[in-house]
């Protein structure tokens, strides 16, 4: 936003102020994700820069805590670093098994919510799809009604149907949560998706299914990976439902992380985190990736 | 969709349950506790019996293996709770009843039931450990040394912040210890209601200085950042901290508030069997003396304690530390756990509404 | 589709007009479309049964336990799954006898009766839970009896009152009756504060016991604030990244993004990090000599913490709808109204913002609905005092394990959010919901 060339002094003084609160409010945005980084190499138990920090003195950093995930919970820490030892890492260690944990649950899950989302926001993008606005309603709900309220219900259903406990119930939970990411995604890329391209098809001789696979999915394959991209993250980062009806030993990382939080945040949450946040910026890059590409597909280029 | 589930579970169930061998599921209190147990019970059972052993931890055990009962999927096969709690799920027939034959008599012959100290064994609960809530302090912190329990109510003297466990249990006891009323008289007058008002109202004296806890790994951290100058916690946590990993914390013994610590087999556990057989093994004689090798906890039969020595640091001697020694026990207070069977629910309905207030 | 049946409505009484076959063009039309419909809806149809059967479904079952919980009626064994009914002769009692009858020696038998099967169950811990719900104090009272239920002889009242001489409160025999209807609206009552009293007309609770309402409120009050700050501080900044070229606003959009896709808990976390009092602002104050060593200030653990915290999580959401608003402005106007005469500060408050309400009003909406619904972040850093209703949601499922109250406040926020929800749905429409 550049100044007029006509700008009084009043106003040149008030855009910069203008400027300078802006930068003040991204200052507020990035620096409370970005301050966990340094710290998570801190050598001390602290939450804050040790003198030995801000002097860039190198023994003031260390990477016990990244350590700390590895071995926390191993039945032998202390063994020789050899292969046995990366073994009983795989098997014991707390924060790996979380990880692992996570993973399996957010893949399903995002498998599930992403096939049966792309199909439904494929029929509620046609025009003739009947009670659109109340179905839209209802399936984009999960994302509205606090988590708080959704756990409570499921923890009732799910002790009634012998589901609770189970990575099925967490998975199928987890698959809800992320269906509106998916939903309203690709719902976005199908809003102005030519509809004369699968006609054309169709009377070229294709048959419903080739059209799908050849024609519509190339089309709307990048709003599917990132509506797949929202639903795995929003699985990933799920900590309430997992807190009221999974196990106690059905650990993932955000619920480890709230048990570290609650307990003793040890600086080896803060590696957690930074791990998470680098994790985060990968998924933001490709999300934005792919938004370039759907719209240079479909024609909309930016500039 | 049907076939999908199926599919889905097979494929969950085959990473989740891949090995079907024998195990427990044993649920305690977490941090420096657990850790405690899994050394002296949980790593020699296994050696032993070849039966695995899932720990894990919650704020209170009480309250998990109630809801799992009550709710029908119950995943926990030994749990670790405080006296009341064990009496009250017991009285819901939430709790399987122990046959107490099965625990192994002291070396000397003694039968269990009397080797045990009195009260340790119930219908549904063996004891395993003595402990204590107390209040301690970091030195760095404060100035002068607080000794009574008004102390620690007395943010004129001692200024800073306080921790407290976010419960009625304990807090309204010490409130009336430190307004002046001896530990032989508390439960006397906390039947009452004007003794309950006026531990509420010795409790607002400091309210607004008070940083809630709720899991036993939360004081000596709270102490060690700084956020609080002193805190109630349970003995053996500040301990662990002060002995274990040199934090200068002090402990206050006056007012302390002694309870045991039981374990117990939810109904319907999943693996009842192997839950009786550790239960057993973990409460003989030799295994509640080693567990005092790794916190200040005094064990629940009589047999251990001369079996009880020094820290596992090799040269700190457990005797003095234990809530149980004597010069500990001058203003002690056992927990009455009748009075805490009937009133919790109510007292910590209250106890609730005045926090919000 | 919609022009095409419109286009033809002028014909409808040409009966000329027909497909190939010779079918009417009409009802040809009508099928197609009608098939049309149904292949639509049976593209959404597995995704919808889905979602009845992991959202709809439990959240009703939960409004269902809010009204109904058998307590004083109905027994059931954990493990055998057998159901029995308990309390039978009490209950047979109530039905007979009118609201407040005097209970008689009959009355007093009937419970006698009725708490030898309690303890024969062990069902009176449970019963009196389910009573002290409504009455607080009266647990004890019914484990107690049941303890003595086999040595209890005739006359009963005395033997009852020897027990405890609670059984001759009137209000303990009202709150029974109330409780001998597996469905009852009390916990709906207890959420507003209410009780029922001896003659179970409804009255308030008293002070020291009062918190839903309080609750609700500061649930509300701090949501408001929340959604103000977001408001205060994202409007500059989506206003920024609106004016500047699409180049350099997709760099900054970045700050934005980010924190959107970063874990909430990491969020939460790296704000403990910075407000514990030996944390990083309070050091950095110190260190800076603006503030006194043993004067840090307290930013967590309180309503401060909770909303910091909360404003900064929701941040994103109310400058990526008002991006989305301000960015097809056209600056012209303002430019216009500068050239007519106005300061830059009319040109804005008349042209401008009026322009951008559509988007503030959506942020606010989102901000707002899920400000009131928060659980992880109060709970962290909100201490006692910072604390929302949520967390109280999820104190009654986890701790004192009073479900009904829980499904009951539960229902109460629902309600509330869905009625937003609809109205977020007429004003701004659902589908106009983007993300990044």
């Amino acid at each position: 936003m550049a100044l007029p060339k006509h700008a009084d002094r009043l106003e040149r003084i008030w855009h910069y102020i203008y400027l300078a609160i802006c930068v003040l409010i991204f200052l507020f945005l990035i620096a409370p994700i970005l301050i966990v980084i340094p710290l998570s190499f801190n050598a001390e138990p602290y939450f804050t820069f040790t003198e030995k920090m801000l002097s860039f003195d190198p023994t003031g950093y260390s990477l016990r805590w990244y350590d700390l995930l590895l071995t926390f919970g191993m039945a032998d820490a202390t063994a020789p670093r050899d292969g046995s030892w990366w073994s009983d890492v795989w098997a014991n260690s707390a924060w790996i098994g979380a990880a692992r944990n996570s993973f399996i649950i957010g893949f399903f899950s995002t498998i599930l919510a992403t096939c049966l989302g792309t199909l439904a926001a494929l029929g509620l993008s046609r025009p003739e799809m009947p009670f659109r606005r109340a179905i839209m309603a209802i399936l984009i709900s999960p994302m509205i009604v606090p988590i708080i309220i959704t756990a409570t219900g499921l923890f009732f259903f799910y002790s009634a149907t012998g589901l609770a406990n189970s990575y099925v119930g967490i998975v199928m939970a987890h698959a809800t949560l992320g269906i509106p990411f998916v939903i309203i995604t690709v719902t976005a890329t199908l809003v102005g998706f030519d509809h004369s391209l699968t006609r054309a098809a169709a009377s070229l001789g294709a048959n419903p299914t080739t059209t799908f696979f050849k024609i519509t999915m190339p089309l709307i394959l990048p709003g599917v990976i990132s509506g797949a991209l929202f639903a795995f993250v929003t699985s990933f980062d799920e900590v309430v439902v997992v807190l009221f009806i999974a196990a106690h030993d059905q650990q993932t990382i955000p619920r480890q992380m709230w048990n570290g939080i609650r307990e003793q945040i040890s600086p080896a949450i803060l590696s957690v985190a930074t791990i998470l946040v680098f994790v985060s910026i990968a998924l933001l890059a490709t999300v934005e990736v792919l938004r370039r590409r759907s719209e240079r597909l479909r024609g909309i280029s930016p500039n | 969709m049907k076939l999908k589930t199926i599919l889905l579970s097979t494929a969950l169930g085959g990473v989740a349950f891949g090995v079907a061998a024998q195990e427990v599921t044993v649920m305690s209190w977490g941090g420096a506790y657990t850790k405690s147990q899994v050394e002296a019970y949980h790593k020699p059972f296994t050696t032993e019996t070849g039966i695995k052993v899932n720990s894990v931890d919650a704020d209170n055990p009480a309250t998990p293996i109630k809801a799992q009962v009550e709710a029908g999927n119950v995943t926990v096969d030994v749990a670790d709770v405080e006296y009341s709690d064990a009496i009250r799920l017991c009285d819901e027939g939430l709790l399987e009843v122990i046959d107490l034959s099965i625990l192994p008599p002291a070396p000397d012959g003694t039968p269990a039931s009397e080797d045990f100290i009195e009260g340790a064994l119930s219908d549904c609960a063996v004891a395993s450990i003595v402990w204590s809530t107390i209040y301690a302090y970091n030195t760095r912190n404060v100035d002068g040394s607080p000794t009574t329990m008004a102390d620690f109510f007395d943010v004129g003297k001692f200024p800073g912040k306080r921790g407290l466990r976010k419960s009625a249990k304990a807090n309204l006891e010490m409130a009336l210890m430190a307004d002046g009323v001896p530990a032989s008289g508390v439960y006397a007058l906390l039947e009452t209601d004007e003794g309950v008002d006026r531990a509420f109202d010795k409790l607002d004296t400091i309210k607004n200085d008070v940083v809630w806890w709720e899991a036993g790994a939360q004081p000596p951290q709270l102490l060690a950042d700084g956020e609080v100058v002193m805190s109630t916690a349970y003995n053996g946590r500040i301990f662990n901290a002060a002995v274990g990993e040199g934090q200068p914390f002090e402990v206050v013994w006056d007012g302390q508030i002694l309870d045991f610590d039981l374990f117990v087999v939810p109904r319907g556990a999943p693996n009842k069997e192997e839950a009786l057989k550790f239960i057993a093994f973990s409460t003989d004689t030799q295994r509640l003396a080693d567990q005092a090798a790794w916190i200040s906890y005094g064990p629940a039969r009589k047999s251990s304690g001369e079996k009880v020595g020094l820290f596992n640091d090799g040269k700190t001697e457990m005797a003095p530390h234990m809530p149980t020694a004597k010069a500990n026990l001058t203003n002690a207070l056992v927990n009455n756990f009748e009075f805490w069977v009937d009133r919790d629910a109510e007292l910590n309905e209250r106890f609730n509404a005045w926090l919000a207030q | 589709m919609a022009n095409i049946t419109a286009d033809l409505t002028p014909s409808k009484a040409d009966t000329r007009l027909t497909t190939a076959d010779g079918k009417p063009l009409k009802a040809a039309l009508a099928a197609a479309q009608s098939h049309a419909k149904r292949r639509a809806f049976f593209l959404v149809l597995p995704l919808l049964l889905f979602i009845l059967v992991t959202f709809v479904l439990p959240i009703g079952q939960m409004l269902h336990q809010s009204m109904y919980n058998p307590g004083f009626t109905l027994h059931q064994d954990v493990i055998s799954k057998v159901k029995t009914p308990i309390m039978v002769n009490v209950r047979n009692w109530f039905d007979t006898n009118p609201p407040g009858s005097e209970p008689d020696e009959a009355a007093y038998a009937a419970l006698a009766k009725d708490f030898l099967l309690l303890d024969e169950l062990r069902a009176a811990g449970s019963v009196g839970t389910r009573v002290n719900y409504d009455l607080s104090g009266t647990r004890s009272l019914f484990t107690k009896t049941a303890r003595k239920a086999d040595k209890l002889e005739p006359p009963y009242k005395a033997a009852l009152l020897e027990v405890d001489e609670k059984w001759a409160n009137p209000e303990v025999w009202a709150v029974m009756r109330g409780a001998s209807s597996a469905y009852t609206i009390n916990f709906y009552l207890a959420a507003a504060d209410l009780t029922r009293d001896v003659n179970g007309e409804i009255a308030s609770v008293p002070d020291n016991r009062a918190l839903y309402v309080k609750l609700f409120i500061r649930t509300l009050l701090l949501s408001v604030l929340i959604t103000f700050l977001t408001f205060i501080l994202a409007y500059p900044v989506a206003h920024l990244l609106a004016t500047l070229p699409l180049r350099y606003s997709n760099l900054l959009m970045i700050f934005v993004l980010l924190p959107f896709w970063t874990s909430l808990l990491v969020r939460t976390t790296s704000w403990m990090v910075l407000l514990q009092s030996q944390g990083v602002i309070n050091n950095a104050l110190v260190a800076s000599g603006a503030l006194a060593d043993d004067n840090r200030i307290q930013m967590m653990y309180n309503q401060t913490g909770t909303v910091i915290a909360m404003t900064h999580i929701l941040l994103p959401f109310m400058i990526l709808p008002l991006y989305s608003v301000m960015r097809p402005i056209n600056p012209s106007y303002v430019r216009a109204a500068r050239s007519l005469g106005a300061t830059s500060w009319t040109a804005f408050r008349r042209i401008y913002f009026p322009q951008t309400i559509p988007g503030i009003g959506a942020g606010a909406l989102l901000v707002f609905i899920l400000a009131v619904g928060y659980y992880i972040t109060p709970a962290l850093v909100g201490g006692a005092d910072g604390q929302l209703i949520s967390n109280l949601i999820a104190f009654h499922m986890t701790r004192s394990l009073n479900w009904s109250m829980a499904a009951a406040l539960a229902s109460i926020l629902l309600g509330g959010i869905l009625i937003l929800y609809w109205l977020y749905d007429r004003l701004i429409g659902i589908d106009n919901l983007k993300l990044g």
